[in-house]
């Protein structure tokens, strides 16, 4: 990961009167990564990424892409390129003028920029659908094509706001595993838009959590899932529980406790509220001192192995170093 | 349908009447659902046919009928026609009809697409959008007689624009071409039938995707750019609809033509309406169905450029 042409937010904030809807971020995104800004409705993930786009006036701090401040650029001058929730395909052009918009605004000649939209076509498998016009297309085929559009510009950065929230799910996995094929082959680096833990999680080599205008915690998909450095990261990431503990809260991954029908070391005495078989593994609900709604994930094999019953007093235990304390 | 006879075949004999009845129900079903869009459509048809259909017919009928100085009788003869064709006075007057309607046809609009443009993209909260709407309809609160009586004391010889000029002292003698002129009438036109323009463009522009605009600008495209390749193709069918309006208005009108010039400019509304004043129905029957016609191939040619079906 190279600082060389990473993307630095100083202080970054944004204002709609009195809202804050971005809170004096600092971040460091490196080249060539794939990075995703995950969070909640209204938690200012958007705003970000249209400030970076350009799309959206910066009420203070800065973005410098590559050495370069380009907080006040205009969109098409920053080196990054966006690709809409809604794809904003031009519906009166056809697929290949779509593609080729940029380079018709820079002028280039009728054929030059055809022949250099359809290589770009080749690219997302769209070669044959030049002709069509964008409501001829399925959902999929119109967000290769807003890809192949924003991809023509030969951008750094390519900026994509919740691309995949208007497909359907089974489109969805596809289209993920595409995003991350093409961000890998192209060597750019992708700055991914979701609310989707699961998205961020099968995508991002960073994941910069976001709520109220604030960046809670930044990092690889595993640093933030296995050890969410604040109470909301481990409520929005999900599979945790959160422990209240001598005066401290702690985060506790649901797979990591332990449970026996007889008292473990160092275990806690709670009963069995609930069960719910998921297939490969079962959620034992259960009540707790200090934790009334804790959940164990258990493999079906140990839990059928020996199995719990509602209302069954049991043992709780979990490795210290599992437990991770929560900024207050 | 084909279902119903297949299975009354295959079932069995006491079935038999069932699936008959089944059938019957079938059929009724079909006729009733029939029956029910010929009478859910009559009543447009027969308020067309009866105010709109029958009166154009009853037009062409008239237009080849005969006419003396004093009386007008019933036949089929062609001299209204020969009459009109003959004179160069109809050309004359066709010809100035034409050139009120693509000066005014210019003016409404370059003035409506600007307007509308502000609306739908410079103003950004709904609420304004709507005032500011409503405040281009206020003028049509009042009759379009009255609005353009209101232009006599303003551009009369000693109007509030001659005497504001003179003092300027940019003139030394009133301007003569400012009412009862030309001018004056295509003043009116535009100013009474740019509305007519701002609405329909309004409305096309309201439903173009505002991220269209940032996905242009994302694409490096400048204000003119994003308005010649993406705004104005997106509001061609608002455009053609609002050019239809004020063709047909501006092709129809004889008052504002009357009173505008001082009766001393004609169209063709007027070469009517001063035959309907003679009492020469027929004669002015005629041109009314030259005009009709006229009309209808200006916005059969329209309707080449620009599918507006889409917007209706």
């Amino acid at each position: 990961m190279s600082r060389q042409n990473a993307l630095e937010l100083a202080q970054l904030t944004k204002k709609y009167g009195e809202t804050i809807a971005v809170d004096g971020i600092n971040q460091l995104i490196a080249s060539g990564t794939y990075t995703c800004l995950l969070g909640p409705s209204g938690c200012g993930k958007s705003s970000t990424l249209r400030m970076i786009a350009g799309h959206e006036t910066v009420s203070s701090g800065d973005i410098v892409l590559a050495g370069t401040n380009i907080t006040d650029l205009p969109p098409a001058r920053r080196g990054t390129a966006m690709m809409f929730q809604n794809y904003a395909l031009f519906p009166h052009l056809s697929v290949i003028d779509n593609v080729a918009f940029s380079l018709k605004m820079k002028g280039i000649a009728r054929d030059e920029r055809r022949a250099q939209a359809r290589t770009l076509l080749e690219l997302v498998d769209m070669a044959s659908y030049g002709d069509r016009l964008p409501a001829q297309l399925s959902g999929g085929q119109q967000q290769r094509i807003a890809l192949a559009r924003a991809l023509i510009t030969s951008p750094q950065i390519l900026l994509l706001d919740e691309p995949l929230s208007a497909l359907d799910p089974f489109l969805r996995l596809r289209m993920r595993s595409e995003l991350k094929r093409l961000q890998l082959s192209l060597g750019i680096s992708f700055i991914h838009v979701t609310h989707s833990q699961d998205e961020a999680m099968a995508l991002a080599d960073q994941i910069i959590v976001m709520n109220g205008g604030r960046i809670e915690q930044a990092g690889t998909p595993h640093e933030i899932f296995d050890a969410p450095r604040t109470e909301f990261v481990a409520r929005f990431m999900g599979g945790h529980n959160i422990i209240a503990l001598d005066g401290a809260k702690y985060a506790v991954r649901a797979d990591r406790i332990s449970l026996a029908s007889v008292p473990l070391a160092a275990g806690r005495d709670a009963v069995v509220k609930a069960i719910e078989y998921l297939g490969t593994t079962v959620n034992v609900s259960l009540d707790m001192e200090g934790a009334p709604e804790i959940t164990a994930t258990v493999s079906d094999s140990a839990f059928f192995a020996a199995p719990f019953e509602a209302g069954q007093s049991v043992s709780v235990a979990w490795q210290r170093a599992d437990a991770h304390e929560l900024a207050a | 349908m084909s279902v119903i006879p297949t299975s009354a075949s295959g079932a069995k004999a006491p079935d038999l009447p069932l699936a008959a009845s089944a059938r019957y129900r079938l059929v009724r079903k079909a006729r009733d659902g029939e029956r029910a869009s010929w009478l859910l459509s009559s009543p447009l048809v027969l308020v067309l046919g009866i105010f709109l259909v029958l009166p154009i017919l009853m037009i062409v009928v008239v237009s080849f009928w005969g006419a003396t100085e004093f009386s007008i009788y019933p036949a089929f003869e062609f001299d209204n026609y020969q009459f009109l064709f003959g004179s160069a006075v109809t050309y004359q007057v066709f010809f100035k009809t034409f050139v009120f309607a693509a000066i005014t046809w210019v003016f409404t609009l370059a003035i409506g697409f600007t307007v509308a443009y502000f609306l739908a993209f410079h103003v950004r909260s709904l609420t304004w959008q709507i005032a500011l709407f409503l405040l281009c309809t206020i003028p049509f609160w009042t009759s379009n007689i009255i609005r353009m009586i209101s232009w006599v004391p303003f551009l009369g010889r000693n109007g509030i624009a001659n005497s504001a000029l003179l003092q300027m002292g940019l003139i030394d003698q009133p301007l003569e071409w400012l009412l009862f002129s030309d001018f004056a009438v295509v003043l009116a036109f535009v100013h009474l039938y740019t509305l007519f323009m701002v609405v329909p463009i309004f409305n096309t522009m309201m439903r173009i995707d505002k991220s269209l605009v940032e996905a242009a600008r994302d694409a490096g495209a400048s204000g003119l750019q994003i308005l010649t390749n993406v705004i104005i193709p997106l509001a061609k069918p608002g455009i053609m609809i609002g050019s239809i309006f004020v063709v047909t208005l501006v092709m129809g009108d004889f008052i504002t033509v009357r009173f505008m010039s001082g009766s001393q400019s004609a169209n063709v509304g007027r070469l009517i309406s001063n035959d309907i004043a003679l009492l020469q129905y027929p004669s002015a029957a005629a041109t009314a169905v030259v005009l009709l016609a006229m009309v209808l191939i200006m916005i059969a040619i329209m309707l080449r450029f620009v599918d507006i079906r889409k917007e209706l």
